[in-house]
Formats: C-alpha cells, sequence, structure tokens
C-alpha cells in the first residue's frame, strides 16, 4: 500500500510540474527561447490569487481568474520590454536576460509583499456536514479504509493538464494563430516575409504561457501551501528539467516528462536515498538525454545548411 | 549548435540548483533565500544611517558620555524579520536604559549584514570607524563567523544575541552568546522528551543542507540513544525538495512513530503540518526555536499547529512584569508580539550593562581594555533576563551560555508554557 501511496504522491509532485512544464515548452517550442522568468512569474500569479482572495475576498474562481489576468499583462510587458529588443541578439545573451528578469521578479516581489511566508488557501475542499451537525471539510479521497489517500488538488491538477495539454495542441494545430506560431518557431525570416507578424505572434505565446504560469502557480501553492517570493524559483527548475526530459518544445513531452520528474524523484527519495534524490533525478536525466538527445517525445529536426 | 546551446542551459541549471542548495550554510538566523521568513523587508531599510541609532526615539539619546554599542544583521534581504527582530529588542534596552539616567548609558548603532558574510565585514568595519567599544556581533550565524573572527583580532568584546553555531564561539575568548548553541538544542529536546515522557517511538524529520538543522540533529541522535528513546524514522530534506514531504510522513507515518522531531524553521514546518492532516497522521509535533514564528505565518490555519510542542528560551505570554511590559512595549513600537531574536538582543544590551557596572568601567575606556573587563565579568557573574528560566544564566569560558529552555506547547492558537 505504501508503493501506491508513493505513486500517488509522485503523480501528485509530477503534475505540478508538468503544469509548469508546459509553459516552458510552450514558450521554448514557438519563440525559441528559454523563458527563466517562467517560474517567478508563477509565484507573482499565486500571490496575485492569495490576495484576491483573502484582501479582497473573492471567490476562488475570481482569484484565479485575477491572476491569469495580471500575469499575462505581465508575460506581454516583460516580452515587450525585456526579450523584444533582444530579437536578434545571440541566444545566450537572450538567456542571461530571462535570468536578470527572474531575479528581478524575485526581488521586486520581496519588497512588495516582503519575505514573510503567506499560507495559501485551501480551495479544493468539500464542505459537509457531519452527523454531529459539525461542519466538516474534506481536502482528500480516502480509499481502503484510508490507507490511500488522493488530495482533491492532485485530481485537479491532473485534470486541469490533460485539458490544457488537449487545448494547447489543438489551438497551435487547428487556429490561424496556431499555424502562425508554427510557421514562425520554423523560420522566423520566412514567415515575416509570408505577412505573419512575427512580433504579434510571440507576444502571443508570452501572454498564452503567463496565463498558463498564473494557473500553475494557483496549483502549485494549493498542493504545498507556503507561498514566499522564491516560491517559483525551484518548480520552475525542476519543471525546466522535465520539460527538456520529455523533449523541449513538445506539448504531451512536457506532460510525460513532469510526470515521470515527480515519480522517480519521490520513489528516489522513499526506497534508494533521501539525501540522494536529486541527484538521482538528474543522472537519470543525463542518462535519458545520452541516449536520447531530443528527449522522450521531441523530434529530431535536421537543419539544412 | 542547438544541442550545444541546450546542454550549456542545461549545465546552467544544475549549477543554479547546485547553488540554491549550497547557499544555505547560515543557522540560527538562517537560512538563504528560498524558503524563510522575513518581515518588512524593504519598509525598513530606508531609516538605517550610519553612525546613529535608529529608533528615532528621542528616549534614545544618552545623556552623557555612552558606550558605542555596535552591531550587525540582516535588515534587509530574505531573513531580515531576525536581524529587525534583535535591532528593535535592543533598542528598547538601550531606551529604557538611557531613560535611568544611570552611570551606564549606550549609544546603538545596527548596521544592515543582509546576512552575508563580506557586507558583514564591511558592516563591522563602518562600526569601527564609528568608535564602537562594545559589540552585538552578528544576528545570524554565517556573518557572526566572520565577524567574531574581526572582533577576536581587534580585541572588541562581542556579545551576539543569536548565533548559534559553534564555530561562532570556537577559539575566541572574547566572543559569547546570548543563545543556546545549535548541538544544545538538540540534546535539551531529547532530554526534555525523555524526562516528560512524551513519546518513545520518535520520527525526526530534519534539513541536510542546514548547518543549524544538521546540528541539531546530530545531537539529538546522541543524546536520544543514551536516554533510551528509539528513533523509528530519520527522513531528510534540503532547499531543493521541501515541498513535498509524503514520504517523509508515511514513512514516520508507518513506522509507528508516536512523536515527531522538527528541527527545522517554521516555514517548512507549517508544509509539514497541512500534508499530514491531508494524510490523516496526528502525532505529536516537537520543535526548537525555529518553530518560534510558526502562529505568524499570514494565512496559517492554527489549529494544525494545535499541541505543537516546542523548546524556546523566551515566552512572550510569561507573566511577570519585565516580559510583560517588553512586550507591550514592543508591540506599541511595531506592532507584533517580539519573538525571541526581540528578547536575546534585548538580554543581551542589560547584560552588558550588569557587567559594565559591576566592573565599574567607564565609557571614555578604549575597547581593548573594556574587553578585558567584560572577559572578567561574562564568565564569572549571573544574569537574570527575559530568556532562560529564572535560575539565572551563566556563562563558560568557551562563550557559550547555560540557561534552561522553556517548554512550550500552541494552544487554542497560542503559545502556553508547558510546565
Amino acid at each position: 500500500m505504501n508503493f501506491l501511496n508513493f505513486l500517488i504522491s509522485g503523480i501528485s509532485l509530477g503534475s505540478i510540474y508538468a503544469i509548469i512544464a508546459l509553459g516552458y515548452t510552450m514558450v521554448y517550442g514557438i519563440a525559441k527561447m528559454l523563458n527563466f522568468a517562467h517560474g517567478d512569474v508563477i509565484m507573482v500569479g499565486a500571490y496575485i490569487c492569495f490576495f484576491a482572495s483573502s484582501s479582497f475576498h473573492l471567490p476562488p474562481a475570481l482569484g484565479i481568474l485575477a491572476a491569469i489576468a495580471v500575469c499575462t499583462v505581465l508575460g506581454m510587458t516583460v516580452e515587450r520590454l525585456a526579450y523584444k529588443p533582444l530579437r536578434q541578439a545571440p541566444s545566450l545573451a537572450v538567456l542571461i536576460t530571462a535570468i536578470g528578469v527572474s531575479y528581478f521578479l524575485q526581488n521586486s516581489a520581496l519588497l512588495l509583499w516582503s519575505s514573510t511566508p503567506k499560507m495559501f488557501p485551501a480551495f479544493f475542499v468539500l464542505k459537509g456536514t457531519a452527523a454531529d451537525g459539525a461542519e466538516t471539510v474534506r481536502n482528500s479521497l480516502q480509499l481502503f479504509d484510508g490507507q490511500l489517500t488522493i488530495s482533491f488538488v492532485t485530481i485537479v491538477t491532473i485534470l486541469t493538464c490533460v485539458v490544457i495539454m488537449a487545448g494547447l495542441t489543438a489551438f497551435i494545430n487547428h487556429t490561424k494563430m496556431g499555424k502562425a506560431m508554427r510557421a514562425c518557431s520554423e523560420d522566423k525570416g520566412a514567415a515575416q516575409l509570408m505577412g505573419i507578424n512575427v512580433d504579434g505572434t510571440i507576444s502571443m505565446t508570452f501572454a498564452i504561457g503567463s496565463g498558463l504560469a498564473a494557473v500553475a502557480g494557483v496549483l502549485l501553492c494549493s498542493a504545498y501551501p507556503t507561498l514566499v517570493p522564491t516560491t517559483g524559483s525551484m518548480p520552475g527548475i525542476k519543471a525546466f528539467t522535465a520539460a527538456v526530459f520529455g523533449g523541449i518544445g513538445s506539448i504531451p513531452g512536457a506532460f510525460l516528462g513532469g510526470l515521470l520528474l515527480g515519480v522517480i524523484e519521490t520513489f528516489a527519495k522513499a526506497y534508494i536515498s533521501m539525501q540522494l534524490s536529486d541527484a538521482i533525478v538528474f543522472a537519470v536525466l543525463i542518462i535519458v538525454l545520452l541516449v536520447k538527445p531530443v528527449g522522450l517525445l521531441g523530434r529530431q529536426i535536421s537543419e539544412k545548411v | 549548435m542547438k544541442k550545444k546551446f541546450l546542454s550549456i542551459v542545461l549545465a546552467l541549471a544544475l549549477v543554479l540548483s547546485l547553488a540554491a542548495c549550497g547557499s544555505d550554510t547560515g543557522s540560527t538566523g538562517g537560512d538563504s533565500g528560498s524558503q524563510t521568513s522575513g518581515d518588512s523587508t524593504g519598509g525598513d531599510s530606508g531609516s538605517q544611517t550610519s553612525g546613529d541609532s535608529t529608533g528615532g526615539d528621542s528616549s534614545s539619546a544618552p545623556s552623557g558620555a555612552a558606550f558605542k554599542l555596535g552591531g550587525t544583521g540582516p535588515l534587509t534581504g530574505p531573513v531580515a524579520v531576525y536581524g529587525l527582530a534583535a535591532r528593535n529588542g535592543a533598542q528598547i534596552a538601550v531606551d529604557e536604559i538611557n531613560a535611568e539616567n544611570g552611570a551606564v548609558q549606550f549609544e546603538l548603532n545596527y548596521q544592515d549584514d543582509t546576512h552575508d558574510a563580506e557586507k558583514a565585514v564591511n558592516a563591522y568595519n563602518n562600526l569601527k570607524d564609528w568608535g564602537m567599544q562594545l559589540s552585538l556581533g552578528s544576528v545570524t550565524s554565517k556573518p557572526c563567523e566572520a565577524t567574531s573572527s574581526m572582533n577576536f583580532e581587534d580585541r572588541v568584546f562581542a556579545l551576539t544575541p543569536s548565533a548559534s553555531s559553534v564555530a561562532t564561539t570556537e577559539g575566541k575568548d572574547n566572543v559569547f552568546q546570548m543563545c543556546f548553541t545549535d548541538p544544545g538544542q538538540g540534546a535539551k529536546s531529547a532530554e526534555y522528551i525523555a524526562t516528560q515522557k512524551l513519546g518513545t517511538k520518535i520520527a525526526v524529520i530534519w534539513k541536510n543542507d542546514d548547518v543549524y538543522s544538521t546540528g541539531i540533529y546530530n545531537t539529538f541522535k546522541e543524546e536520544a540513544g543514551k536516554q533510551g528513546l528509539e528513533i523509528v524514522s530519520d527522513t531528510t530534506f534540503n532547499d531543493a525538495n521541501a515541498t513535498d514531504f509524503s514520504v517523509q510522513i508515511t514513512d514516520a507515518q508507518s513506522k509507528g512513530a508516536d512523536l515527531v522531531f522538527l528541527p527545522m524553521y517554521y516555514d517548512v514546518a507549517a508544509l509539514i503540518f497541512v500534508q499530514a492532516n491531508t494524510m490523516g497522521y496526528a502525532p505529536k509535533w516537537f520543535g526548537v526555536d525555529g518553530m518560534d514564528g510558526i502562529l505568524s505565518v499570514d494565512g496559517f490555519d492554527t489549529s494544525l499547529a494545535e499541541g505543537v510542542m516546542l523548546l524556546t528560551p523566551f515566552a512572550a505570554d510569561a507573566d511577570d512584569e519585565r516580559t510583560k511590559n517588553f512586550v507591550s512595549e514592543y508591540q506599541s513600537r511595531h506592532g507584533e508580539i517580539p519573538n525571541q531574536f526581540a528578547a536575546d538582543a534585548y538580554d543581551c544590551v542589560y547584560a552588558y550593562k550588569q557587567a559594565l557596572e559591576a566592573a565599574g568601567a567607564t565609557p571614555d575606556m578604549d575597547a581593548a581594555a573594556l574587553c578585558d573587563l567584560m572577559i572578567e565579568q561574562f564568565t564569572s557573574m549571573t544574569f537574570e533576563g527575559l530568556t532562560g528560566d529564572g535560575a539565572g544564566i551563566t556563562w563558560e569560558t568557551s562563550g557559550a551560555v547555560s540557561k534552561s529552555p522553556k517548554g512550550m506547547i500552541i494552544q487554542g492558537g497560542a503559545y502556553v508554557g508547558m510546565d
């Protein structure tokens, strides 16, 4: 039974990684840049949602919408101010800028909201009434006489992840905007010659990626409720790893990579060594990349010279 | 090309994640950036000007010649909560003492070190230029290990309120501590659990990349063995995976632990309580001084911390006159209940007062002369302060303090003394 419990917590952790990785992979796939600030956009989303519900007493759904709106605008602004001027610059310059944006967001959050941890409210609970009339709050599903626990957040996260994955895939493959994104991804110059607004398309990509980050932030903090300005950075790095693991640029790959990473991490902690769990995770990643350099579901694109 | 680029990026990611793990060598003061607490990080930074006591209160100005008392601490940055608390506590003590118009008066100067050893050394040099005669060391351990070496070389006596690592005082005859050392806390906790018969099957969850947590864990384990406590589950985590604790909690639960010892800071402990609650596990929880503050986490459901026990040198709900006065003064100035850092710093200033009076020191003496007097006084005197249990505080020649911790339990959303 412990095995199943570990598997479930692995999937729970992995689904969080997966939902963050979706944003990473989407931006990388289309804009061909690694947005290291993604983890920090997540943190901003979580803070917005926290204040919406704790200071303004908005219902959770509105809080999430507010977070999505703020993050979308934030993502587009960052893209416009920090990344757009560097569109012709070497990718390493963009990468360093992204790291800079990441630190900028973290420190701004530190100034605005201080580093005192905040406890994220529990959104995904079932309120009921017990036999004696007392109000009960359930946040998990207990199976087999309580031996197996699945929290509602896990279920919601996995469902959201699948929906987002399906939605993104459909969007990219079947809409005009999606077609434009794929065109930009393949060749920016040629896309521009064909009359595609490259800047607008990339801006749109960031808007979607950052909106996803807000959702990820809410789910991350619902599952692991301590919220500090650095909340997003570690999961962000892990999710980036997951995206590379699954094949960066591939949307189903991010999902698979995230889940696998979570499960491997949990099993490594449970059965091998708690102190070495991260080393084991990264070792698996290195082995996968040695065998399959494009990641599990990545496509090998041959570059013509 | 693309592959090469990706491998560079991956290498960077690895380095970043390692850096995030490795930066955590601070002790009581702290956990590096990623998850500790800090309080009004930005807001208060502006008020810190060098060469001036920062209370802004008119009563803080000494009426005559005063001893120049300097200290460094994180007044900004991620662990600002500790530095600000220490500075505020010390300032209250200084104001009270100066208001008495006695022979001993102080001028307090706290400099920001942002919990960084290099900045702490610069801050220390600023203080020396200012003419510091007595030092409050640094608030957090890592910076204090750096400044205490300077204190030793320069023969400026130091009494740190809260830098708890052993290396702070080791080999330095003029550096003393007001807080317990990290190993001391572990041993005291094990002893307390055994004598109060709180549990027999113990689980420990500790943080393996933090000297504070490891220091406590090691001595706890040793002392637990002597006391006949059985550690059935021994699990750990680090900065990089301090989110999911299901494995650790499942381990403790399946091995039937009836008490879980948590030598860590409150922010992570809060996560553990939430997750254990989801999993339906309700053992006795036992924390150390890092647990102090859990009730002030914004939005935390305090019912989850109900019954959590911790050892701390300071109980803000104690009903003696001095503690009450201190707590109400602190509340009226800063709008919050003081934590142990504030109390330790407050005690530091009063300990100095007692030692200076006993030695008959005058503010015109130089730092080196005061240093010799203070070493003599601190190794021989008994001090009664807000911290400790009323039996008096004494110091060993090593600089370590001997005082008894208070057992506290969280009941109805407040800290209550256990005995």
